[in-house]
């Protein structure tokens, strides 16, 4: 069983979950992610990894509410358990010096960009990174991720903070201040990912995008996770999580990705009180 | 001693089995076991051969004549006795070791009648322990003060685990999943190997004073030279890895699983149990499974149970050649599935939203013998057809769990991606590293697992106490 150090709702339906698991904090590297089961009756979901501390053994995430299983996560209480924290999983983000390196997070990948900025930094790199959201209530760790890069940029869609707009307006962002990145690093939900690839391929921007399909085992078992990657078949829990977004076949993973849509959110309309039906 | 003659007895006891009719709407153990009295009566079958072939039969040794003499005496505790002495999961290999092309292919009987159902024997002696709940702990060994680390809760970890504990080693199971067993748990299905059987031969090995540690996986949580830092040896039984596709177009489509993932959701996260357990598994109406072997006989039979209204089994070769346990086949037989065989699938076709509708397939005929043995099926050419499917289980293989290999430096890898052993030791290329199980030979056998860590317990009890202290 794993204790529940930190489990709070962050911003809107982002919760951030602190989990003691010293095997796992021991070993964890930036774009590497974890399995958690929230209970013995629970799915086995795959989180990406946004922070941990060694010397207290323990692995932080973010996480959205979207199905039945976030939503039990999002239930849990600090000195809570889970049965299941496994990790860490997948291969971790290579981390090279480069030059310049363009972070893009999003979403939960707001949190999980964040270590993949630092160790990008510690490698000896400039790092800028950019923050998109929907509206500006939906942005965190703004402070962590403004200390960590050489620079951000905030886009939001209603332009309560930043620039009005989406990821399209990433070239222009960055040129405008004379950067032309090395690399692209992007984290957050496919949709966003893809939008990025998109972006950054006319120009030939390097790209690598940290996916997160549906997965099961997470340890190269049940081939789940699998994607197309340049023509080729992938598995992201062991080839992956992070391919090259000029590479993917989008369209064929955003509709594996939706393949459980209906069942994710089929036990939200259950309650267990009598008197609903 | 002298016995009266006694005529032979070609008649094979039946033992009996659920009704098709219901357990298609169940989940529950399809065959159910013999009764003492018939047991016996089977048991009494055998012609106690003065040079038994059975024996050699069997990969992991087990003193056959002698347990089944045991029960034919009626003193089925020492025949349980008998058994482990040298197998650690009598109740698992009585239901899943593939009898009739080890022991029983060759006993003396099975020459001019049926021979002895060994297997089902087996089973018996170890449901009759566990009914009488006298589970006995074997003598062991005084402690030796060495440190085996195991990779892997499945039957080759198992294996290795019981035999070093009883030398007296200290051993430690670390299993990446949350629960132990492997394929026992994940694969196998409820209805041919209740899970109920494996939790309890894993609390046996538990009680011997194995130490287990769930959601650990090895090469990732840990590495394993890193393992090495605090344990004298280590077996790897990381068990089987990535599915094999048939490389066909459309196979990424929505509704195409794997064996693996398909038997998983059902079996480990008990998706037939959604939406009381969280895990969900689609109950589409027209199945198609491609394979001709166990896992594909589970697999079609795990779909009808779910509720499908047609479940093909495509195969590309004929009823002859099928993998499969014979058993196996006249059970999905049974409950209806459908074989369409000789039949090679080429391409999937799906609906916009991404789901597959359709498969495309040609006929095939044998043409010659491949290096298999088996003749070998070529295609019919412009005998293409098209078929409605809205799920596709591919049951073709898989090749071994990449983690370790990828992970640790200094072992041998096949081309298959399997870690190369010494057959007669078990042994890798590193001298205090030994492997077995479908991690050496991509997708195999329950009791092949079991007879690799039997091998490895061997030598790995021989450096441990030969390697000084």
């Amino acid at each position: 069983m794993y204790r529940i150090v930190e489990r709070r709702m962050i911003v809107p339906n982002l919760h951030e979950l602190v989990v003691e698991a010293p095997a796992v904090a021991e070993s964890v590297k930036a774009g590497s992610f974890v399995i958690v089961r929230p209970d013995e009756h629970g799915e086995r979901i795959p989180l990406s990894v946004a922070d941990w501390d060694w010397f207290n053994g323990t692995v932080t995430s973010i996480f959205m509410q979207v199905g039945g299983s976030t939503a039990k996560l999002a239930r849990l209480k600090p000195g809570d358990t889970i049965p299941t924290y496994v990790g860490p999983l997948g291969r971790e983000t290579v981390i090279d010096k480069v030059g310049t390196v363009l972070c893009v997070g999003g979403c939960y990948g707001i949190g999980s960009i964040y270590p993949i900025v630092r160790a990008f930094r510690e490698a000896g790199n400039k790092v800028y990174t950019v923050l998109e959201a929907r509206s500006s209530y939906l942005l965190y760790w703004e402070d962590k991720l403004a200390q960590a890069s050489n620079g951000t940029f905030v886009i939001t869609r209603d332009g309560t903070k930043g620039r009005k707009g989406h990821i399209g307006l990433i070239p222009e962002m960055v040129q405008k201040i004379g950067v032309t990145p090395d690399l692209v690093i992007a984290n957050g939900c496919t949709f966003q990912m893809m939008r990025v690839s998109q972006v950054t391929k006319p120009l030939g921007w390097k790209t690598i995008v940290n996916m997160n399909p549906i997965m099961i085992d997470g340890t190269g078992m049940c081939g789940v996770c699998r994607l197309s990657v340049g023509g080729k078949t992938k598995f992201a829990c062991v080839d992956g999580p992070d391919f090259d977004g000029h590479q993917i076949d989008w369209n064929e993973f955003l509709a594996r990705r939706k393949s459980y849509n209906p069942e994710e959110v089929d036990p939200l309309r259950h309650s267990s009180c009598r008197s609903h039906f | 001693m002298a016995e009266e003659k006694k005529k032979v007895d070609y008649n094979r006891r039946p033992m009996p089995k659920q009704n098709p009719w219901e357990r298609i709407r169940n989940f529950d153990e399809v065959a159910l076991g013999y009764p003492d009295a018939i047991a016996v009566e089977e048991a009494s079958r055998c012609l106690s051969c003065k040079k038994p072939q059975c024996n050699a039969g069997c990969p992991v040794g087990i003193d056959i004549p002698g347990f089944i003499k045991c029960i034919v005496e009626s003193d089925f505790g020492s025949g349980v006795r008998k058994i482990k002495e040298t197998n650690a999961l009598p109740a698992i290999c009585g239901r899943v070791c593939p009898q009739e092309e080890q022991c029983e292919k060759v006993c003396v009987l099975g020459k001019k009648g049926k021979p002895v159902a060994i297997g089902r024997l087996e089973r018996f002696l170890a449901d009759w322990e566990a009914r009488e709940g006298k589970i006995e702990i074997p003598d062991m060994a005084p402690k030796t003060g060495k440190k085996v680390a195991i990779v892997g809760a499945g039957p080759a970890g198992i294996t290795v685990a019981n035999d070093l504990i009883i030398l007296g080693h200290d051993v430690t199971i670390f299993e990446a999943l949350h629960e132990c067993g492997g394929v026992l748990i994940y694969g196998i299905p409820e209805f041919r190997l209740p899970k109920a059987i494996v939790n309890r031969e894993v609390d046996y090995v538990r009680s011997l004073g194995v130490k287990i540690y769930t959601d650990y996986v090895v090469g990732k949580t840990r590495k394993v030279d890193k393992l090495l830092e605090e344990f004298d040896a280590i077996f790897v039984g990381a068990g089987a890895g990535l599915p094999w596709f048939m490389e066909i177009p459309g196979e990424n489509l929505n509704g195409v699983y794997s064996a693996n993932e398909y038997l998983t959701r059902v079996n480990l996260m008990k998706g037939f149990r959604f939406p009381e357990y969280d895990t969900p598994v689609k109950r589409p109406s027209r199945v198609a499974v491609i394979g001709g072997g166990n896992v594909a006989m589970d697999s079609a039979r795990t779909a009808v149970r779910l509720g499908a209204d047609e479940v093909h089994l495509v195969y590309r070769r004929s009823r002859q050649e099928l993998p499969a346990r014979l058993e196996e086949v006249e059970n999905a037989e049974e409950e209806s599935v459908i074989f369409d065989l000789l039949t090679l699938p080429i391409r999937l076709i799906g609906n916009e939203q991404g789901w597959v509708t359709h498969m495309e397939c040609l006929k095939m005929e044998l043409g010659e013998p491949d290096d298999s043995g088996r003749r070998r099926p070529v295609p019919i050419e412009g005998s293409n057809f098209l078929v409605d499917f809205d799920a596709v289980v591919c049951a073709i293989g898989n090749s071994p769990n990449p983690l370790i290999p990828m992970t640790t430096p200094g072992l041998e890898i096949s081309k298959k991606g399997g870690i190369v052993t010494d057959p007669v030791t078990g042994r890798t290329a590193r001298p205090n590293i030994w492997a077995g199980g479908d991690v050496v030979r991509g997708a195999a056998t329950v009791i092949s697992a079991m007879g690799d860590g039997r091998i490895a317990a061997k030598s790995m009890h021989q450096y441990l106490t030969n390697s000084g202290l």
